[in-house]
């Protein structure tokens, strides 16, 4: 099984590796100093020689990621349940959601720093949930209510009750779509965790170590937070994935990307 | 009314009558411009333990009379009386079991786990859900296929999953609505044998609509068959095939009663 994962993921580390020796021999040639644009190696050695704070960086934003994940994610399930539940819910709280959604979330960092404070990390852990949320809800309410009328029927006919219709048939019928909804929520938790950390919140964190260094001219430095940011979205993503296979199980053919 | 074959010894008329349909009309859409007269003025008396198949052309009501009798929508008018409660009773009862054209089986639950869902919501234990499963399993006899999900089963086997889901909490009556339309010819006729198999050591009453004549009259003792716009019961043909075997579908009585039942429809065409 593990042969198998690491034959599927050859091409995609093949391209990736090629891309990096391409991108290192070009910047050798065009721009030796490394300035605008720094070689792969650089960033490798700026990584290793800035560890220790980087880390710290990701453990602070990755604060931020998780519990605004956790927060948005929940927040998007019950609110979706209730949509799909009761008319009213749906009447009332499905043109609330697209109105939150679209406001230019991002937009809204400045705001929540003043309301939180400007080095409280709450104001990003809100901009993260707000900007999970919607994914979640669009998704979930769509897997909740998109059941077949013969499904429905059949349960009519059983005498179900409408929570036990939920449970047995519209919670299962929704994982597939809840989980899409997980993988794109899981990146875009990681940018709205770092744009927000541009405005304020901690001191130490990957969105400050950008923000800092790209000011005083350390772009090296800066990419190597962008590489640890990165590495979290990924992370994340497959993290996503693992739990898709254990919560469906009847889709074991499923790919992890897929 | 003909095919009363069993007798009345067990009580009354209420009693023998599994489904006791008076005066029923189903309008859609009722005052509004695209109204439609589905059913009109339809009586009818299903004994139990029978096997009635409802037969007519697109848009005679077939299908809204099966759902009328399960309870799956009101009527505009009349009474549908099941087992000699009202059908919505009955449907709380949990005196139904369905099948469908498809399957409408739960791609999340394992075929087992298909059978034992209305079995579940009747608060079993897991034990009892377990080998009444396993029953079922041997009466659709698909014993081996319990562990599989229904995407690994072909068409044939869903159907079977299906009616043994339907039958594994001993409902009274069985309704089934085309449920080997999207069968092939030779998985169909298969079908049917095997749905008579199970009729027989069930003792089920089933209710049973069709587009095709052959199977109506192979399957059934009593065929009802209706006419459209609006809705109504042209004949109500007694099948006396008896015992059906592999010659069944050849015998001269076989054929003879394929083109009673084509002559109702074909009258009823031309006089249109």
């Amino acid at each position: 099984m593990i042969a198998k994962a690491l034959r599927s993921a050859a091409p995609a580390v093949l391209l990736g590796a090629g891309g990096l020796v391409l991108w290192e021999l070009i910047l050798l040639v065009v721009n030796p100093d490394g300035f605008v644009l720094p070689r792969p190696t650089e960033i490798l050695g700026s990584l290793i020689e800035n560890f220790t704070e980087i880390l710290a960086a990701a453990g602070t934003t990755g604060f931020i990621v998780i519990t605004g994940l956790v927060g948005g994610i929940a927040l998007g399930v019950v609110w979706a349940l209730l949509v799909s539940q009761f008319r009213i819910a749906d009447e009332m709280l499905t043109p609330l959601a697209v109105a939150l959604n679209a406001i230019p979330i991002i937009a809204l960092a400045p705001i929540f720093n003043a309301w939180y404070g400007l080095l409280s990390p709450t104001s990003n852990q809100a901009i993260v949930v707000l900007l999970v949320f919607f994914p979640v809800f669009v998704n979930t309410s769509k897997g909740l209510t998109s059941v077949g009328a013969i499904e429905l029927e059949l349960m009519h006919s059983y005498a179900a009750s409408k929570w036990e219709i939920t449970k047995t048939v519209r919670i299962p019928n929704a994982m597939p779509l809840f989980f899409t909804s997980l993988k794109i929520a899981s990146s875009l938790a990681v940018i709205g965790a770092i744009v927000a950390e541009y405005f304020g919140g901690r001191q130490d964190s990957l969105g400050q170590f950008i923000v800092q260094n790209a000011a005083s001219s350390r772009y090296t430095e800066a990419w190597a937070a962008v590489v640890a940011a990165s590495t979290m979205g990924i992370l994340l993503y497959f993290v996503s994935g693992g739990f898709e296979r254990v919560a469906t199980p009847w889709r074991r053919d499923v790919d992890v990307v897929g | 009314m003909t095919g009363h074959i069993q007798g009345s010894a067990a009580g009354g008329v209420a009693a023998s009558a599994a489904v006791e349909i008076s005066d029923l009309s189903k309008v859609f859409n009722h005052g509004k411009p695209n109204e439609v007269h589905a059913l009109d003025g339809i009586g009818l008396s299903i004994e139990t333990g029978s096997f009635v198949s409802l037969i007519g052309p697109s848009g005679c009501g077939k299908s809204t009379l099966l759902r009328l009798i399960g309870a799956l929508t009101a009527p505009t008018d009349g009474t549908v009386l099941v087992n000699g409660k009202s059908a919505d009773q009955a449907r709380l009862d949990r005196d139904y079991g369905m099948a469908f054209q498809t399957s409408g089986l739960f791609g999340w639950r394992t075929v087992t786990q298909n059978i034992e869902l209305p079995l579940q919501l009747m608060g079993w234990n897991k034990l009892d859900r377990k080998n009444r499963a396993a029953e079922m399993l041997e009466l659709i006899k698909l014993p081996e296929f319990g562990d599989h999900y229904p995407h690994e089963l072909s068409g044939g086997m869903q159907q079977r999953v299906a009616i043994g889901r339907a039958l594994s909490f001993q409902p009274s009556l069985l309704l089934m609505d085309e449920p080997f339309g999207a069968l092939d010819e030779m998985t169909r006729e298969h079908m049917q044998t095997e749905v008579l198999d199970i009729w027989k050591k069930t003792g089920k009453t089933v209710v049973f609509v069709t587009h095709s004549i052959p199977e109506a009259v192979f399957l059934s003792n009593r065929v009802i068959v209706m006419s459209p716009r609006p809705g109504r019961i042209a004949a109500d043909i007694e099948i006396d095939l008896g015992a059906r075997t592999f010659d069944t579908r050849e015998s001269q009585r076989f054929f003879e009663l394929i083109t009673q039942v084509r002559e109702v429809l074909r009258f009823d065409e031309d006089s249109r």
